[in-house]
């Protein structure tokens, strides 16, 4: 497989726009301006490309769903890239901010869209600073303002910088924290496509799944479709971290099987220790074990062995770390993110890091893991958006997957508090329903 | 009666159980004419207003503007992007609070943010917190903070030094970034993320002359 996102990143300049010009930069907005918009998304169609950003939603489906009416509309970009683990649409903005600006003026091109933004995670400072001067440069260039390139349509682009805050990367977070609001996420419907920032149609998607978009129209839709397998098709960012020996940035073709992404790209843990469990993709996902280490890594594989693709994000984590200390740090950067609306996440988040607490502080009982496991089924689906599901999900499959390392936590560390020995087994009482 | 005691689990909102005085009517925008704002805050902000459809948008670039110049989202600094922008401090600061990056109690100068989550802490994310703490010790200039996941866990585990990624770390280096941070310094250039390449064997191959497309 050749790369598509990755090729050459690391050319020295390419964030300059001679230099990707150079290398065939901006040939795939000439050509896109000269056919209908209707066929550009029928070009995304044919991709089959699904979302980046964690949803994995086809875009040329979600584009066909923006009205087509002359009204004002809208297209925004997802670089607020806060799920613990992914760092991918950093490297590209940082290295190719050309790729993900020209995928932008085609998209918004193909719905109709005469401004856009590109919400960025406050911390990305250097990135942000080198989009700034990108986007500058795609004004001079005449790709961004009026009339672009006389085909008559027109463009703004907007650098947006938020300001530290998980929950800005859920779609409609963003919108409100996009419109000068705190970031809480609104009820759907209305979906953005049909009323979503300043009340108006908005294509809203991830950093990956816009720069896309320039390699597929050069490629043509259906021959980009012929990478990766049936239903994931194209190449993918992965970002790995934890407990390997070469963490970083990958691009791969969709189904690669999981043990060489993790051994042969990363190189797997450090020498002697084994893989105890692994997040495919985010915090968010339910882990895997090492069993499940010859999985394929596309989305339908993943989705039926229970977890999902989510960003992209591959956590390893190896023998010598405890099971309880990943489920309390998971836990706690979600009670932190909660943003408080709906009752389940709220209370929900912060009372099973008040258990977990427990548990290292000696005070727990087995029948802890009863109620850690009802309160997370609670979660499920009862919000507003999906970040209650997002602590609910990956915290009951640790305690479901290693619920004997849990018990036996629970011995230990009431043993070193003085309390003794545990009282029988949760299992003989009935759960305790909350 | 054991006491209940509430509102204290921590919501992500600093202050938000602080005591409000209900007979205070709610502060009006302030008056334009008798607030002064530094003409550079006013411009910047009034710049960033006139890039969106709705000025409200701008709040966020405009509290950033204002932390700048203050150190902080003082009350005043809050009453100054509320002149300006129209809207009451109210609505300001309930936008302040709620963002991880905005301070609202007096800090350092120099900000550092370890990243204590879960990639950074299976590397040492929390030895690197204390040791940096322990390193910059007593001096009210430094505002050293653990933080979410910063979107850098290939470096793990890293901090952001006033905005610049640097990692992997080691403890020892702390007291290195503190030094260089006291002398004006560049801090730890190699360990910077700026010149970091991209792991991916693709993206290091050396550059040809191929002019043709990109794939
Ligand atoms: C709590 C939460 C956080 C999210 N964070 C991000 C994010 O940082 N970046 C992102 O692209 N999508 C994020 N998403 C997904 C977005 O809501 C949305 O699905 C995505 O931006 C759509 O883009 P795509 O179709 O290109 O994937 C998040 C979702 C949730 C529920
Ligand atoms: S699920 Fe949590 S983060 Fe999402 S809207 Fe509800 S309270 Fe806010
Ligand atoms: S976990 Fe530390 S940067 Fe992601």
């Amino acid at each position: 497989m050749s790369a598509i996102l990755f090729d050459r990143i690391d050319e020295p300049g390419l964030n300059d726009i001679a230099v990707y010009e150079k290398r065939g930069g901006y040939e795939a907005l000439k050509k896109a301006l000269t056919v209908p918009t209707a066929g550009i998304i029928e070009e995304l169609k044919a991709s089959g490309l699904r979302g980046r950003g964690g949803a994995g939603f086809p875009l040329g489906t979600k584009a066909s769903f923006i009205p087509t009416a002359d009204i004002d509309k809208y297209l925004v970009c997802n670089a607020d890239e806060s799920e613990p683990g992914t760092f991918k649409d950093r490297e590209l903005m940082q290295k190719n901010p050309h790729l993900l600006i020209e995928g932008m003026i085609i998209a918004a091109y193909a719905v109709g869209a005469n401004r856009s933004f590109i919400y960025i995670r406050g911390e990305y400072e250097l990135q942000a600073n080198i989009l700034e001067e990108a986007i500058a440069q795609a004004k001079a260039s005449g790709y961004i303002g009026e009339n672009i390139l006389g085909s008559g349509f027109s463009l703004d682009l907007v650098l947006h910088r938020g300001a530290g805050a998980y929950i800005c990367g859920e779609e409609t977070g963003l919108l409100d924290s996009l419109e000068g609001k705190r970031g809480n996420p609104r009820l759907k419907p209305p979906f953005p496509a049909n009323q979503g920032l300043f009340q108006g149609p908005t294509l809203i998607n991830n950093v990956e799944t816009l720069a896309t978009i320039p390699p597929i129209l050069r490629m043509g839709g259906s021959e980009y479709a012929k990478l990766g397998v049936e239903n994931s098709a194209g190449t993918k960012l992965v970002s790995i971290s934890g407990n390997v020996q070469r963490p970083g940035n990958y691009e791969i073709e969709l189904g690669m099987s999981s043990r060489d992404i993790i051994y042969g790209l990363a190189g797997g843990p450090d020498e002697g220790r084994t893989v105890k469990f692994w997040f495919p993709g985010g915090s968010s996902s339910p882990v895997l074990t090492a069993d499940d280490l010859d999985l394929a890594y596309d989305f339908d594989t993943l989705a039926k062995a229970g977890t999902m693709l989510g960003s992209g994000a591959i956590i390893v984590v190896d023998d010598t770390n405890s099971v309880v200390d990943v489920a309390l740090t998971l836990a706690s950067f979600y009670k932190h993110e909660s943003c408080g609306k709906c009752t389940p996440c709220r209370e929900g988040t912060t009372w099973t890091v008040k258990m977990l607490q427990r548990i290292q502080d000696g005070e727990a009982t087995p029948m802890d893991l009863d109620i850690i496991s009802s309160v997370q089924e609670q979660i499920i689906g009862n919000c507003l958006c999906v970040l209650g599901d997002a602590m609910a999900m990956p915290v009951s499959s640790l305690v479901t997957k290693f619920r004997a390392e849990f018990e036996e936590h629970i011995e230990a560390a009431r043993e070193r508090n003085g309390l003794g020995m545990t009282p029988p087994p949760a299992s003989e009482e009935p759960a305790l329903s909350l | 009666m054991t006491e209940v005691t509430r509102f204290t689990h921590g919501s992500r909102i600093p202050g938000w159980d602080d005591a409000v005085d209900p007979d205070k009517a709610p502060a009006p925008v302030p008056d334009a004419a008798t607030t002064p704002v530094p003409a550079e805050l006013r411009q910047e902000i009034e710049a960033e207003m006139a890039k969106y459809p709705v000025s409200r948008s701008a709040l966020i670039p405009a509290l950033h503007a204002a932390q700048r110049v203050h150190g902080w989202c003082s009350p005043e600094a809050i009453e100054q992007v509320a002149t300006v922008m129209g809207i009451t401090p109210g609505e300001v600061a309930a936008v302040a609070t709620f963002y991880d990056m905005f301070e609202t109690k007096p800090v350092g100068r120099q900000t550092i943010y370890v990243c204590t989550n879960i990639s950074c802490s299976l590397r040492g994310g929390d030895k690197i917190l204390a040791a940096m703490k322990a390193a910059a010790e007593g001096d009210a200039d430094f505002n050293i903070r653990g933080f979410e996941c910063l979107g850098a866990c290939d470096m793990a585990p890293m901090a952001s030094v006033n905005g610049d990624f640097v990692g992997p770390l080691e403890p020892a280096d702390c007291a290195q970034i503190v030094s260089d941070l006291k002398g004006g310094l560049e801090v730890i250039p190699s360990k910077q993320l700026r010149a970091r390449p991209c792991a991916d064997p693709a993206g290091n191959v050396a550059v040809t002359s191929n002019e043709g497309g990109q794939s």
